[in-house]
């Protein structure tokens, strides 16, 4: 952004900084080596990233409503099934390349969202999360019933559809992963344009205070209305590829709350809401743990809550947002610095901090 | 004739649903926490009582005399210990009693296993009330309505005619006002935290004689309420016991059309009150 003077520019406004250059040197390695783990990884590295893809992309969405917008939504899921039941029903009843089911379930999504919003928008603050649980719960009892979807038995992809997907077991395999690895590659690259716009600063400044969002003429319900709808969109679009790889789908296992839910909040939070690195840092932390606590089952998942009780109550900005806080570093360039020409460059104040 | 008996058995049952929703909202009233947990802790007092019943060969209702005074002070333990220090924002709190959720059920999983469970009160539970010709209303279904009436017959009182209550409105008004007039408001949400579990208590014991129960049912006894809450209209306790008999009804009649209906039926009138009458039935807003 260039401010305007009568001799030419006056100000302008710049993001990066040098951590935010060595992080994006960083997370750009990091891609390059990802793209070629058909190369150096087996089948089992595949599909565990596949996993860590689809959870960061879930997270970062989550941390978009949540962290930045204040909807705490806990009825992701019903966008995640949703998303999964419209690319298996693509397959089945178009008998195409089930991929094309991918964007079919993010327009779906997007089209059942906005009478969702229209509905939720009428609660206020913590009622709209328990709202969202209940739509997400009349998703999976209207699954339940419906037998056109295989009602509680749920539906399979039949080994001729996936066949159409790629010739191959390996080309499938390989073309599955790279999908989830752009996905989620997309998914942070747009939330990092979008906060880095007008809308982003929008977002920011609801975040950080409702009313004087409000009282600086930003429609904070539209705002609102856009993240909550591009959110669905995207989760749908990650559980149709999470149920693509999983050939099948039930009402309960597309509907979890715990998995498409409870996870997806607990890495948010243990890695740091409101920033768009937490949730990444946060999926990467479940699943190191996860790996070696795998056998523990329910144990984990107590081990996990108290974690992120404990992270609420004396870091609530996360790991990454305490780490970030003390050393001023980003890994995207998501900060506003505010540049006068032959002046020093001056950081906005408070501008990219939770309060 | 049947329609009628569903009818009734929706009233009756809505009773227990306000027993639910009655701890959120006082709750909520008071410091505008939800807690989420609030389900799970209704099941983990259900567990309590059903511990108690078989290690001291009590009835359940007798257990209600152990189960409810530590109900209250897990409840002012925990508002002190825990929940006050987020208080403030709308997230901390939240995400708090959220992973508190999770705690519960898990840990419940842990220690009791997944095999549902049932509370037994004996004959009682079978002796019914012929009204008319094919019509009885069961005596459990009615005891448990008339006492959800009577104990939110007294929360009213306790929130409109004691010093308690004057404290409880007082800091639901303006913390910081009432703080100024020499009230201690952590101490209020404490005390507000364990009236609200205790109501849990009888919630958790009532259910748990009525259905059976597992670790993972909680989840389903936070929507009840919190719909009965929405629908009867925020902030008015007798809006949610209008609300609860409005979800009981809708659930009843909705198994009397098709027996895999009473939830979705439930879900159903809660949708349409949101899309009708935003505000509830009743509203009355204490905060």
């Amino acid at each position: 952004m260039i401010g305007q003077g009568a001799d030419g520019p006056v100000y302008r406004v710049s993001h990066m900084d040098k951590s935010s250059r060595v992080g994006l040197v960083l997370v750009a390695l990091l891609i390059v080596v990802f793209v070629a783990t058909p190369f150096w990884g087996d089948r089992q590295t595949m599909r565990l990233l596949c996993e860590v893809f689809s959870y960061i992309a879930l997270a970062s969405l989550w941390n978009l409503l949540a962290g930045y917008a204040g909807l705490v939504s806990v009825g992701q899921q019903a966008f995640v099934g949703l998303g999964g039941y419209a690319l298996f029903l693509v397959g089945l009843w178009a008998d195409r390349n089930p991929l094309l089911g991918v964007p079919v379930a993010g327009i779906v999504a997007v089209l059942a969202a906005i009478p969702i919003a229209f509905l939720l928008f009428r609660l206020r603050g913590p009622y709209f999360t328990i709202g969202s649980w209940v739509i997400a719960e009349v998703f999976q009892q209207v699954f339940l019933q419906v037998d056109a979807v295989g009602g509680g038995s749920g539906i399979s992809l039949p080994a001729a559809i996936v066949r159409l997907i790629a010739t191959g077991r390996d080309a499938r395999e390989y073309l599955v992963y790279w999908i989830f690895l752009a996905m989620m590659v997309v998914i942070v690259a747009l939330i990092v344009l979008l906060l880095r716009s007008r809308w982003g600063l929008a977002l920011t400044a609801i975040r950080d205070n409702e009313l004087a969002a409000v009282s600086n003429g930003i429609d904070v319900k539209l705002t609102r209305l856009v993240v909550f709808v591009v959110a669905a969109g995207g989760t749908a679009m990650v559980g149709a590829m999470i149920f693509l790889q999983k050939m099948t789908i039930t009402p309960v296992s597309g509907f979890s709350m715990n998995n498409w839910t409870v996870n997806v909040i607990f890495m948010t939070v243990i890695g740091g809401i409101g920033r768009v690195e937490g949730p990444i840092i946060g999926a990467v932390i479940f699943f190191v743990l996860r790996e070696m606590l795998a056998d523990l089952g329910s144990v984990y998942l107590v081990l996990l809550g108290l974690t992120a009780i404990v992270v609420m109550l004396w870091a609530p900005k996360g790991i990454w947002g305490y780490l970030a806080d003390r050393h001023g570093w980003q890994i995207f360039p998501l900060s506003r610095y505010f540049e006068i020409p032959g002046k020093e460059a001056a950081r906005a104040p408070e501008m990219d901090r939770v309060p | 004739m049947q329609w009628v008996n569903a009818v009734m058995q929706g009233v009756l049952l809505g009773g227990l649903y306000a027993l639910f929703a009655a701890g959120l909202s006082l709750i909520f009233g008071v410091m505008g926490l939800v807690n989420v947990a609030h389900g799970d802790l209704i099941v983990l007092f259900a567990y309590m009582a059903y511990f108690a019943a078989e290690l001291l060969g009590i009835g359940p209702f007798a257990s209600l005399l152990c189960v409810v005074p530590v109900a209250a002070v897990i409840g002012y333990v925990l508002q002190r210990g825990v929940l006050n220090r987020t208080l403030g924002a709308d997230l901390p709190p939240l995400l708090v009693t959220f992973g508190l959720s999770v705690i519960i059920q898990n840990v419940l999983l842990i220690f009791c296993t997944a095999d549902s469970r049932k509370l037994q009160s004996g004959t009682f539970e079978l002796a019914s009330w012929k009204v008319t010709e094919g019509l009885s209303v069961g005596l459990l279904p009615l005891t448990q309505f008339l006492c959800a009436v009577i104990m939110i017959a007294g929360v009213q009182a306790l929130f409109y005619r004691t010093a308690l209550g004057r404290a409880f409105r007082a800091t639901s008004d303006d913390p910081s006002v009432a703080q100024l007039m020499g009230l201690e408001t952590k101490h209020i949400f404490g005390l507000a935290l364990a009236l609200s579990l205790a109501l849990a208590a009888v919630a958790g014991v009532f259910m748990g004689i009525r259905r059976s129960f597992d670790p993972s049912s909680g989840p389903l006894m936070l929507i009840f309420g919190f719909e009965a809450i929405i629908i009867g209209g925020m902030g008015s306790l007798w809006g949610t016991l209008a609300g609860g008999i409005v979800l009981g009804v809708a659930q009843t009649v909705g198994a009397q059309i098709d027996v895999a209906w009473p939830i979705l039926a439930g879900h159903v009138a809660f949708l349409l009150v949101l899309l009708i009458r935003p505000q509830g039935l009743f509203p009355k807003v204490f905060r």
